[in-house]
C-alpha cells in the first residue's frame, strides 16, 4: 500500500486530504468527528477578530445545482465566518491539535484590513498549537462589503500588505486563500509571494446567483423574498479552479509556490488531477457537506490504488507531473490527426452522438434503419462532443491517425513531425523555425 | 367464513375480502411524485427514439418523460394524449415489456429499461385527476359519423371525430361502455373503475352521443347507418368465443374464460365469485393468463394452464407468463385437450402430449390426466359479424391504408379487422388514424 504520508510546509499529516475551511471545520465536535474518520487535517473556519460575534441570516443560507437524480453538482452558500465567540473557537483548537497531534491544524483568519487587527490575533492563534494559518482573502459575500475577505483578494497591493503583516507577526507558515473572482489568478498569488506568504490556496467561492424562484421572483436562497449573490462551490467548479492552479504553477515569478488545492474535490481522482497539476495537498468541503466524511476512506483507498497501479511510493512522486503539459493552444500539434471510433458491441443505440454531430457539429456521424450508428471519416474532426454525450463509457473513443495515413477529411497525409500555429502558414506572424 | 382455499368444489369466499381486496390492488402501483422524478432522469433524451418507434401510438415519450422532469406534468400528459387519448388505459395495459420499454436502450445496456409505462400512468392519472380537457372541440362541421363499439378503437376514433368538429353517434351493444378495457382487463390492471372513468371524462370533449344496447345486425344494420351517416367506423370487438370441440365440454363447471374474466370486472363483491379448489384454464394467450391469475387471486388452491404448443408459442409474453407462475399458476406445455371427464360436473381432463415436429405440431399418443374441478376455456375469440357489403381476410375485417374497409364510407379498426395485434394501444392508433381520414375525406 503506497505512502499517503503528506507534508505541505512542513506541515504533517497522514494524508493530503484536509477539509477546508467551512461550516465542517466549524467546531471542535464535527474536527474530532473528521479526524476519528480518518481526514489528513483541517482548515478551521475562519476566526473574525474579537468582539460581539458574527451573526448569520435565520433562513436558508444555502442552494444547490442539481443534475440526474439530484445529484448534488454546485452548492451555493450565503454563510459568514465563524458566528461563535473567538475565545471558544481558540480553546476548541488548542483542545482537538492536543489530542490529534498527528494531523494538520491550520486556522483560518479574517480580520480588518489595519495592521493592529492581525498583529492582535496572531499570537492567540498561535498559542493554541495551531500548525499553520490561512488568509481568508477569498470570501465573496457578505463580509466583503464590510472590506473583507474578496474585497482584500481582489486588490493584490492588499495581498501582499497583509501577508507581509502576518509574516512579520508570526512564526506560524503563512497560505494565502485566493478568489477566484478576478480576471487574471496569476496577479493575487505574485502578490502573496512578494509579501513573504508560503504558500497559497484556491480557490475560494465564485460569486453566484444559484438559481431564481418563478413563483415568488426572489434569487435563492431567498430571505424575505430577497436574495444575495453567495459563494458558489462543488464539483461544478473543479475545472476553472485546476486551470487556475495550473496558471500559478506555470507562471515564472509564482511557479514553485506551494498551493492547496480547492474547488469541488469529491473523490481520489480529482484529488490527484489537483496534485498532477502541482497542489501539494487538498482541501475538501462540499463533498463531505453532501455525503458526511466517510469520503475519506475511498479517496484514501483509491489514490493509495492508483500509486501502487502505477509506482509511486510518495504523493510528492507524482505532484506537479501534469504541469509540464499545461501549455498554450499555439504550441498544439496541429499534426496530431485523430477520428471518432464507435464500438459497435457497446454501443445501446440512443442516438444522442448522432443528434450532437448532426444538430451542432460536423455531420460527421450516420445513422441507417437498423439504427447503426458510424463515423464518417470525411466529415470528422475529432472534437470529441459525440465521446462526451455519450451515456456508455468508452463507447466512442478517439483513435490518433498514424504518420503516413491518408486524412480522408483534408485529402492530407498524416506527418510525423510536430507543428504548431506559430508555424502555420495561415498565421501572418508565423516564423519559420530552421 | 366457512370456505377455504382447499375446500372441495367451485365456492365463493375461499379468502377473507382483506386478503381478495390485497390481492386485486393495482399490478404495479403507481409512482409517487418523487420516484417519478427519480425514473424520468434515467430517460436519456434518445434521437428519434426507439421507443417511440416502438409505440403503436407513437407518444413521443422522450419528450413527455423530459416534461416529467422539468416538473411541468400537464404538459407531459398532453404529449401522452395527442398521440393516444386513451393513453391512462394503455398505461396500465399495455404489455410494455414486448413495446416500448423492450426498445428503451436503458434495457440493452443495463437490462432495466425506463419505467415508461408507469411514468406514462403518472402524467395521466395526474392530468386527469384534475378534470381538466387536453383539447377542445373543434367548430362544429355539421358532420355525422357513426361509431360502432365502445371500445378503445370506437373510443379514440370519436374522440379524434369530435376534435375536428364533427357529431359522433357511438353505438355499443353491451350496458357499459368500454369495451374490452371495461370487460376484459384482469381486475388488479384497472383498479377503481378506471376504464368507465376514462370513459366519462374522453366523452367531456363534447359532441359525442352514446347509445348502448345497439349490436350490428341486430337492431342497427351497416346498410342503414351508411345512408344516415356521412362516414362510419367498426370498433367491434370479438364477439364469439371459440369452441374446444370435444367430448365433456358441455360438463358443469366448464366455461369461457372471457366469461369469467368479465364477471369478475363487473362483480360488486369479488368474494361472491366462486372459483374451483382445482382450477384448469386451457390457451395459451393472454385471456388464459387473466383468467388463471385471477382464480388463484380468488382463492383457488392449484391453477394449471395447459397449453397445446411450447411455452415459447404461447401468446402471453414471456412477462405473463412470469407473472403467472410468480402468482403460482403452474403453466404445462405442449397438452392438447382430448376429453373432458365428469360426472355431470367436470372432475378432469384428458390430454395427449405433443411435440414440435417438421410435419407441424404432432400428437405423440400418450395420455396424461389432470384433476380439475373447474375448467376455463380461452382458446381464443371470433368475430361475429355477418355483412355481406364487407369484404373479410380469414375472419376479420379486411382494411387498407388508414382503416378503409371494401364498403365506401365505412372504415375499421381494433380487434375486428385483420393483421391487428389485438392490443388495446393497437386499437387506439387504428381508431385514431381512421378518424384523421375520415376527417381528411369528409373535409379535405
Amino acid at each position: 500500500m503506497a505512502n499517503l504520508a503528506s507534508e505541505f510546509l512542513g506541515i504533517k499529516s497522514p494524508n493530503p486530504f484536509w477539509l477546508a475551511s467551512a461550516p465542517p471545520t466549524d467546531k471542535e465536535y464535527n474536527v474530532r468527528r473528521a479526524f476519528e474518520a480518518g481526514w489528513g487535517g483541517v482548515v478551521w473556519k475562519t476566526l473574525g477578530e474579537d468582539g460581539p460575534p458574527i451573526v448569520n441570516v435565520n433562513g436558508p443560507r444555502y442552494g444547490a445545482l442539481y443534475g440526474a437524480d439530484r445529484r448534488l453538482l454546485g452548492l451555493n452558500n450565503i454563510e459568514l465566518i465563524t458566528d461563535r465567540p473567538l475565545d471558544l473557537n481558540l480553546q476548541e483548537i488548542k483542545a482537538v491539535k492536543r489530542d490529534y497531534p498527528d494531523r494538520a491544524m491550520i486556522v483560518s483568519i479574517m480580520v480588518p484590513c489595519e495592521e493592529g487587527a492581525w498583529k492582535s490575533i496572531l499570537p492567540k492563534v498561535e498559542e493554541t498549537g495551531a500548525d499553520g494559518i490561512e488568509l481568508n482573502f477569498g470570501c465573496p459575500h457578505g463580509m466583503s462589503e464590510r472590506g473583507m475577505g474578496a474585497a482584500v483578494g481582489q486588490v493584490p497591493k492588499y495581498i501582499e500588505m497583509v501577508s507581509r503583516w502576518c509574516k512579520q507577526n508570526t512564526r506560524m507558515p503563512v497560505i494565502v486563500k485566493l478568489t477566484p473572482n478576478i480576471t487574471d489568478i496569476r496577479y493575487p498569488a505574485r502578490a502573496a509571494l512578494k509579501g513573504g506568504a508560503d504558500a497559497v490556496s484556491l480557490i475560494n467561492t465564485i460569486a453566484s446567483i444559484i438559481s431564481v424562484n418563478l413563483d415568488t421572483m426572489s434569487p435563492e436562497p431567498s430571505i424575505d423574498g430577497k436574495g444575495s449573490h453567495g459563494g458558489y462551490c462543488g464539483p461544478a467548479v473543479k475545472p476553472i479552479a485546476l486551470n487556475m492552479v495550473a496558471q500559478i504553477g506555470n507562471d515564472v515569478e509564482t511557479g514553485g509556490l506551494p498551493i492547496s488545492g480547492i474547488g469541488g474535490i469529491t473523490n481520489w481522482r480529482d484529488a490527484a488531477e489537483y496534485m498532477s497539476l502541482g497542489c501539494g495537498n487538498v482541501q475538501v468541503c462540499t463533498a463531505a457537506m453532501t455525503y458526511g466524511f466517510k469520503i475519506v476512506e475511498e479517496m484514501k483507498s483509491g489514490m493509495s490504488d492508483w500509486m501502487d497501479e502505477k509506482g509511486y511510493n510518495s504523493v510528492s512522486d507524482f505532484i506537479g507531473s501534469a504541469l509540464p503539459n499545461v501549455t498554450e493552444w499555439q504550441h498544439l500539434n496541429l499534426n496530431y490527426v485523430a477520428k471518432a471510433k464507435i464500438d459497435q458491441d457497446s454501443c445501446i443505440k440512443c442516438g444522442r452522438c448522432y443528434a450532437a454531430c448532426e444538430d451542432t457539429s460536423h455531420q460527421a456521424i450516420s445513422i441507417n434503419d437498423e439504427r447503426v450508428f458510424e463515423v464518417i471519416n470525411e466529415e470528422c474532426v475529432a472534437c470529441n462532443l459525440c465521446v462526451d454525450v455519450c451515456p456508455v463509457e468508452n463507447c466512442i473513443t478517439m483513435e490518433q491517425m498514424k504518420p503516413g495515413e491518408l486524412d480522408t477529411r483534408t485529402g492530407k497525409i498524416v506527418l510525423d513531425e510536430y507543428a504548431n500555429w506559430t508555424t502555420h502558414p495561415n498565421n501572418s506572424g508565423a516564423c519559420v523555425i530552421d | 367464513m366457512s370456505n377455504t382455499v382447499s375446500s372441495p368444489g367451485v365456492l365463493s369466499g375461499r379468502l377473507p375480502v382483506s386478503k381478495v381486496n390485497e390481492n386485486f390492488s393495482d399490478l404495479h402501483e403507481p409512482f409517487r411524485s418523487h420516484e417519478a422524478s427519480v425514473a424520468a432522469d434515467r430517460c436519456y433524451f434518445c434521437y428519434d427514439a426507439p421507443c417511440i418507434t416502438a409505440c403503436p401510438t407513437a407518444i413521443d415519450i422522450p419528450l413527455f418523460i423530459r416534461q416529467i422532469q422539468t416538473n411541468t406534468i400537464d404538459a407531459a400528459a398532453k404529449t401522452i394524449f395527442e398521440q393516444n387519448i386513451l393513453g391512462g388505459m394503455c398505461a396500465r395495459v399495455c404489455p410494455t415489456e414486448t413495446l416500448c420499454e423492450e426498445a428503451c436502450v436503458r434495457e440493452a445496456a443495463e437490462g432495466k429499461p425506463v419505467e415508461i409505462g408507469r411514468l406514462q400512468r403518472f402524467a395521466t392519472d395526474s392530468f386527469m385527476k384534475s378534470g381538466a380537457q387536453p383539447f377542445l372541440r373543434e367548430a362544429s362541421t355539421g358532420k355525422k359519423i357513426a361509431v360502432i363499439g365502445a371500445g378503445p378503437a370506437g373510443l379514440a376514433c370519436a374522440h379524434r371525430l369530435a376534435m375536428h368538429g364533427h357529431d359522433v353517434i357511438i353505438y355499443d351493444a353491451k350496458e357499459k361502455a368500454g369495451g374490452l378495457n371495461e370487460f376484459g382487463i384482469a381486475a388488479y390492471k384497472s383498479t377503481d373503475e378506471f376504464a368507465a372513468k376514462e370513459v366519462e371524462w374522453l366523452l367531456e370533449i363534447g359532441g359525442i352521443d352514446l347509445q348502448l344496447g345497439f349490436e350490428l345486425g341486430k337492431n342497427i344494420h351497416l346498410n342503414e347507418l351508411v345512408k344516415q351517416f356521412d362516414s362510419v367506423f367498426l370498433g367491434l370487438g370479438l364477439g364469439a368465443v371459440n369452441n374446444l370441440k370435444v367430448s365433456g365440454d358441455d360438463l358443469e363447471n366448464v366455461s369461457d374464460a372471457v366469461q369469467f374474466i368479465s364477471g369478475l370486472r363487473q362483480a360488486d363483491d369479488l368474494t361472491s365469485l366462486r372459483v374451483g379448489r382445482e382450477v384448469l384454464v386451457i390457451g395459451g394467450g393472454m385471456t388464459a393468463v387473466d383468467a388463471a391469475v385471477q382464480s388463484k387471486l380468488l382463492g383457488a388452491e392449484t391453477v394449471t394452464i395447459a397449453y397445446r404448443r411450447s411455452k415459447d408459442k404461447m401468446g402471453a409474453s414471456t412477462y405473463e407468463q412470469e407473472l403467472a407462475t410468480s402468482n403460482g399458476v403452474v403453466i404445462r406445455e405442449n397438452l392438447k385437450p382430448k376429453t373432458i371427464i365428469g360426472n355431470g360436473k367436470v372432475s378432469s381432463v384428458e390430454f395427449e402430449r405433443t411435440k414440435q415436429t417438421s410435419e407441424g405440431l404432432t400428437p405423440t399418443g400418450e395420455a396424461i390426466m389432470i384433476t380439475a374441478d373447474q375448467v376455463f376455456v380461452a382458446i381464443g375469440q371470433a368475430l361475429s359479424v355477418n355483412e355481406e357489403r364487407l369484404e373479410f381476410a380469414g375472419n376479420k375485417i379486411n382494411v387498407s391504408g388508414s382503416g378503409r374497409t371494401s364498403c365506401n364510407g365505412v372504415w375499421a379498426g381494433g380487434d375486428c379487422v385483420s393483421g391487428g395485434e389485438d392490443l388495446t394501444v393497437t386499437a387506439v392508433a387504428q381508431g385514431r388514424d381512421a378518424a384523421e381520414d375520415i376527417n381528411l375525406s369528409l373535409m379535405g
